[in-house]
């Protein structure tokens, strides 16, 4: 059996147990790389010898009878967006190429405190804005499931790292669904942890309201290991919540889910799914319902209008954020005769069409004359949305639902259209507006071969919830076992 | 509301420091109004009475005790400037 056939619980105990050493990890990592990166261009930038001399040190430490923690050895990526010290961090963006972070992100300190090996940095959509990582300034990244289709975005490159095996696991961020969404069209298990229980110290801003940092792996098990390790409270992130970060493991108990009741939200199965996709979700919650829950329907009513809330928010806040980059102090700087022209043609230069689009329509809603009408109106609907979850969870201890409305789609299909590929994100962009958990698991498959995503949406801070039921599910189901073609493991490899 | 207009696009971009070229602005409006056709949906509801939301924890003016700790080192921060002079960033002339 292949080593990256293992996920990253196994690789973890397989190194403590000394039958693997942290190098030959790392290396079977690094290989795969090699030969498979060319046809799905999930990184941006890979640190071979960082990853090698970062085993090294932990096979000796190892040799020397040291534990080396809970993630020890294993060789993980991490998103773009994330610092790590000492390395390049661009966002795949052109305006910050050849930034070297001078301090590592609070996820990267407590994987790597924990013992994970970085491999390198995943690709995404420039600054986290898009559902396709085809706004990469880099290059698109591909499905390894079908490498003419997208792997959903923005955390496209860490959900096709995985689903190819060329990672254990991957750090992401979710802003309105660039964790769920890429996991589901690439078949990998995607949490977006609730607002506030990750530390995005070292995360580049995007909506500080609605960013959240979250994980990307092959099952359930290896989300709670990761997530244990990530969550809680950090001095450097004021956003971060000083709640108790309960034992995530310790909470996936076997596949009997009977005195749990799940609501279906009716409006999340109306018209625009697609009847596949549909009929894979109907199928993983007729199997949570043949593992003892109850289901009963529940109405979500304002979920139609949260896309538009979203998308005012969400601009307004980035349009903001990205003020920062003025080719002063880091990233571009085009002409300098004078200071205007500077910061006019640095971020002309250095930003891609979406996130100028985003930073204008942010910058509009928020100017006289246009702020109550939008931005205010928005954060009044941001209210509506989250009393609806609030009355749904008097009633039931999670919520399903698909994670999109249809599997992966074609390259190019939609980048033209900014609205089209904005609806992507229908029934993901919710969630962040209520700074809810939510979980993305494999449930099936289209007639194309393509995988779809069961969403399970959880109360704030109730991820050991949600993370139950998708481990019963995935001890019901061997959907998240499967290998896309494109995979460095199966089929001969790719 | 009066749809977005080009000038509009053109008051924006400067606002936000972006130098477009014509073609650029062409499609900026013409993607801006289709999006914010679609955002005009919110107007169906009434939010009359409706708190709004900007933050979705109950979290106020987060405190620390104000203790000395080491900052970042600025050669190393220094070395991501495109133009310094010694600890310095170089930006051009602000004021004659």
């Amino acid at each position: 059996m292949s080593l990256l056939e293992k996920n990253v619980f196994e690789i973890a105990e397989a190194i403590r147990a000394r039958e693997v050493s942290v190098a030959e990890a790392t290396r079977a990592c690094l290989e795969a790389i090699e030969r498979v990166e060319p046809a799905v261009r999930a990184y941006v930038s890979v640190d071979a010898d960082g990853a090698l001399r970062r085993a090294a040190e932990l096979d000796a430490k190892l040799q020397a009878g040291e534990t080396i923690g809970p993630l020890g050895g294993v060789p993980i990526a991490v998103k773009d967006n994330m610092v790590v010290r000492g390395g390049e961090t661009t966002c795949a963006s052109r305006i910050l190429s050849g930034f070297i972070s001078p301090y590592d992100a609070t996820v990267v300190e407590r994987v790597c405190a924990a013992g994970a090996v970085v491999l390198g940095k995943t690709n995404l959509d420039e600054f986290a804005m898009g559902s396709s990582t085809e706004n990469s300034a880099v290059a698109p990244t591909r499905n390894p499931w079908d490498t003419e289709r997208v792997p959903g975005g923005s955390s496209g490159g860490s959900a096709a790292a995985v689903a190819a095996r060329l990672a254990f696991g991957a750090i992401g961020s979710d802003t309105g669904g660039s964790i769920r969404l890429p996991a589901s069209f690439c078949g990998v298990t995607g949490l977006k942890p609730t607002y506030g229980r990750v530390s995005r110290y070292g995360l580049v801003a995007f909506a500080s309201s609605l960013d959240q940092i979250g994980t990307l792996t092959r099952d359930v098990r290896d989300t709670a290991l990761l997530l244990g390790v990530m969550a809680g409270h950090d001095p450097m992130d004021s956003t971060s919540v000083d709640e108790p970060v309960p034992d995530y493991l310790g909470a996936l108990d076997g596949r009997d889910l009977a005195g749990l009741t799940i609501g279906m939200p009716v409006e999340y199965f109306g018209a625009g799914i697609e009847p596949e996709t549909e009929r894979a979700v109907r199928g993983a919650i007729d199997e949570l319902r043949g593992l003892g829950a109850e289901v009963v329907e529940i109405g979500l009513p304002h979920l139609e209008y949260a896309n538009a809330a979203y998308y005012i928010i969400c601009t307004a806040e980035a349009s903001s954020n990205l003020a920062r980059y003025d080719g002063v102090r880091y990233g571009l700087r085009a002409r300098d005769e004078d200071v205007l022209g500077m910061y006019q043609t640095s971020r002309e230069a250095g930003f891609g069409p979406e996130v100028k689009r985003r930073i204008l329509l942010g910058t509009y809603v928020l100017s006289a004359g246009y702020y109550d009408a939008y931005y205010l109106k928005a954060l009044k609907v941001r209210t509506l949305i989250k009393q609806d979850f609030d009355k749904a969870f008097e009633k039931v201890d999670l919520i399903v639902a698909p994670v999109s409305p249809s599997t992966a789609f074609k390259i190019g299909e939609k980048v033209s259209d900014p609205l089209t590929m904005y609806l992507t994100d229908i029934y993901t962009i919710s969630l962040n507006l209520a700074g809810l958990p939510g979980l993305s698991v494999p449930c099936g498959f289209d007639g194309k071969g393509l995988p779809a995503g069961l969403q399970l949406i959880g109360k704030p801070f109730a991820e050991a919830t949600i993370l139950k039921v998708g481990h019963a599910y995935q001890q019901a189901t061997d959907w998240h076992t499967r290998v896309p073609p494109t995979a460095a493991v199966g089929n001969g490899g790719a | 509301m009066k749809e977005i207009g080009i000038e509009d696009v053109e008051h924006v971009a400067m606002l936000a420091r972006l130098e477009l070229s014509s073609e650029e602005k062409q499609t900026m409006t013409s993607h801006l109004r289709d999006i914010l056709r679609y955002v005009e949906k919110l107007n169906e509801l009434d939010t009359e009475t409706v708190e709004p939301t900007a933050h979705i924890l109950p979290v106020r003016n987060v405190a620390r005790p104000d203790t000395l700790r080491p900052s970042l080192d600025p050669t190393e921060v220094l070395k991501n400037a495109p133009k310094r002079t010694g600890e310095l960033f170089q930006v051009p002339r602000v004021v004659e």
